[in-house]
């Protein structure tokens, strides 16, 4: 079961917002190249589970390490450089910025840390891969919803990660936005990232998780195949009631 | 770096300026170089101010701190060290003295930051006063042989030097992390960027440049007392005239600057005693009627013309 040297390793995290436990004790490892599955029902913990790994929120305890290397209590910025980056749930741009300005953000201070016309290519190709080739000059509040995910997609894989967390990133798409989005999913894991995908759309757990994790109220209830995982007991009575089932 | 042609000509046309401006001591007029002396000073401090604040909407109040520094900087060196040296001395004091408040301030929110560099000032004048009194002082007299045509062409140097700071600051990395920092901070963290060193960073080019001001400003005083040289009304003018001219833009201060210095000038001549109450009227003109300043009229009608130009065509 256990794979060589993960990229990520949770041990024990556990957030807590006074006295609600958040994210209790967590512990999960993600290997190379794998595609892991968060999931779970609405208020589980799943985005204050990326948000410590992001280094948007400080652990009250336990400890996260990259490659063997602990990363928790580092800035964000710093897990950035590292090459660990994410989208957010509710998705953030630049907004007094063109769309091809919000992606060269993520290539000039990511991981790579480009610049000048370097940092614009790369921009540019990536806008193209994400379907938005040749709308680099749009303001950002013109796009539609799709548009914003795809911009918020290119700005996080402008700085080449190594470690790629997407928090439902599928969320709202149509049947035809859905299936292209798995694909561009598909072909990030296909070069090489390694993924932690929080999502609620059950083809896209199974088409593209080698393995999930179950959380439900903060604590990890189940582990294993995506047809493991949703077809065990436990995790069935997490979703019953819960309308994503 | 790479220059285009449109840069080429935007250079060529600033030094341009700069060079006619340099000829304003020549006119002969003492009361337009006096005038011209408060522009030049006001645009030094306004646009410095603007590069840290325009970005990062952090509003700054600390101008008269860094500038009474800079003050008796000059004030307590000029008999031992040439007056070039003690501006310098100045810039790298005002430059560290903004490292430690931007340290010590840009973690907490804009409002918090706001009281705290109006407080600075203050304290930074009462530790003076205190090492006055313990000396047996009142103030300091600032007799030297600077002209006023000098302290002119100090105050246009430093400004140029301020538009090309800040012109090379706004391609930099430094100005693109300032712009993201300003729209969206989390996104900036998470884009790689430290947001602290930044703003940091940023802080302290506002700071050096009002304690050089104020040390190139010094000689005109003659003498210098605390009350005078940490005069809080200083940032409130600065602030407002870089909002009324418009932050977002490099030259944005500038176009607040001249049209404000002229209208204080004459209400001062002809009704002394009102500098307060024009100041109030146009903080209430920006926040109500113009809060992206000039710069956010002249965008709006260009953005107007654009719009029905290509409704013709
Ligand atoms: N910043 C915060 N402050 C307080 N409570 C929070 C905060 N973020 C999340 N929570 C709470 O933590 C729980 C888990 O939330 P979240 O991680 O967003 O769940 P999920 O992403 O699985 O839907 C919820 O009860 C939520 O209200
Ligand atoms: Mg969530």
């Amino acid at each position: 079961m256990r794979q060589a040297s993960p990229v990520l390793a949770v041990r024990g995290a556990t957030k807590r917002f006074g006295g609600l436990v958040a994210v209790n004790a967590m512990d999960f490892d993600v290997a190379e190249h794998q595609v892991m599955g968060l999931i779970g029902p609405n208020g589980s913990g799943k985005s204050t589970t990326l948000n410590l790994i992001s280094g948007a929120l400080p652990l009250t305890a336990g400890t996260i390490s990259l490659r063997g290397t602990p990363i928790s209590g580092l800035p964000a910025q710093t897990i950035t450089r590292k090459g660990v980056s994410r989208t957010f749930q509710l998705v953030r741009l630049l907004p007094s910025m063109t769309v091809l300005d919000n992606v060269v953000a993520g290539a000039v201070f990511g991981h790579r840390r480009l610049w000048g016309a370097e940092a614009r290519a790369q921009a540019e190709t990536l806008l193209e891969r994400v379907g938005l080739g040749g709308q680099g000059h749009l303001p950002v509040g013109q796009l539609t919803y799709i548009d914003t995910k795809r911009v918020e997609l290119a700005r996080t894989l402008a700085g080449d990660p190594k470690l790629l967390l997407l928090d439902e990133w599928l969320a709202g798409l149509n049947p035809t936005e859905l299936q292209i989005g798995i694909d561009l999913i598909r072909s990030l894991r296909d070069e090489g990232r390694t993924i932690i995908l929080v999502e609620h759309v059950m083809d896209a757990i199974r088409s593209l998780c080698d393995r999930c994790v179950v959380m439900a109220a903060g604590t990890k209830i189940a582990e294993g195949t995506p047809a493991e995982v949703l077809s065990d007991a436990e995790v069935i009575r997490a979703y019953l009631g819960d309308d994503d089932a | 770096m790479t220059l285009t042609a449109s840069d080429l000509r935007n250079l060529v046309l600033a030094a341009l300026a700069l060079a006619v401006c340099a000829l304003l001591p020549f006119g002969g007029s003492g009361y337009w170089l006096g005038i011209g002396v408060t522009i030049v000073m006001f645009t030094a401090l306004a646009t410095s101010w603007a590069l840290f604040s325009g970005p990062t909407h952090y509003i700054s109040l600390a101008t008269a701190a860094f500038f009474g520094v800079g003050t008796y900087v000059t004030g307590l060196g000029f008999e031992v060290l040439p007056f070039w040296s003690l501006i310098g001395i100045a810039g790298l004091i005002g430059a560290v003295l903004a490292a430690l408040v931007g340290f010590a301030t840009l973690r907490l929110s804009g409002v918090y930051f706001v009281i705290f560099t109006l407080g600075l000032a203050e304290l930074v004048r009462q530790v003076i006063t205190w090492g006055q009194n313990m000396t047996g002082q009142r103030g300091l007299y600032v007799l030297t042989d600077i002209t006023e045509a000098g302290i002119y062409w100090w105050l246009l140097g430093l400004s140029a030097a301020v538009y090309l700071g800040g012109w090379l600051i706004g391609r930099s990395r430094l100005g693109f992390a300032l712009r993201i920092i300003g729209d969206d901070e989390t996104v900036a963290a998470h884009s790689g960027i430290n947001t602290a060193f930044a703003k940091v960073m940023l802080f302290m080019v506002p700071g050096a440049v009002a304690a050089m001001t104020g040390a190139i400003l010094a000689p005109r005083y003659v003498y210098i007392e605390p009350s005078l040289a940490f005069a809080p009304i200083l940032s409130f003018q600065v602030v407002i005239m870089a909002l009324l001219g418009g932050a977002s833009r490099l030259w944005g201060p500038l176009v607040g600057v001249i049209p404000f210095t002229l209208l204080l000038e004459s209400i001062s001549s002809n009704f002394p005693n009102q500098t307060t109450l024009v100041l109030g009227v146009a903080f209430l003109v920006i926040v109500y009627f113009l809060p992206r300043g000039f710069v956010g009229l002249l965008e709006d009608a260009r953005g107007g013309l654009r719009k029905r130009a290509g409704g013709m065509a």
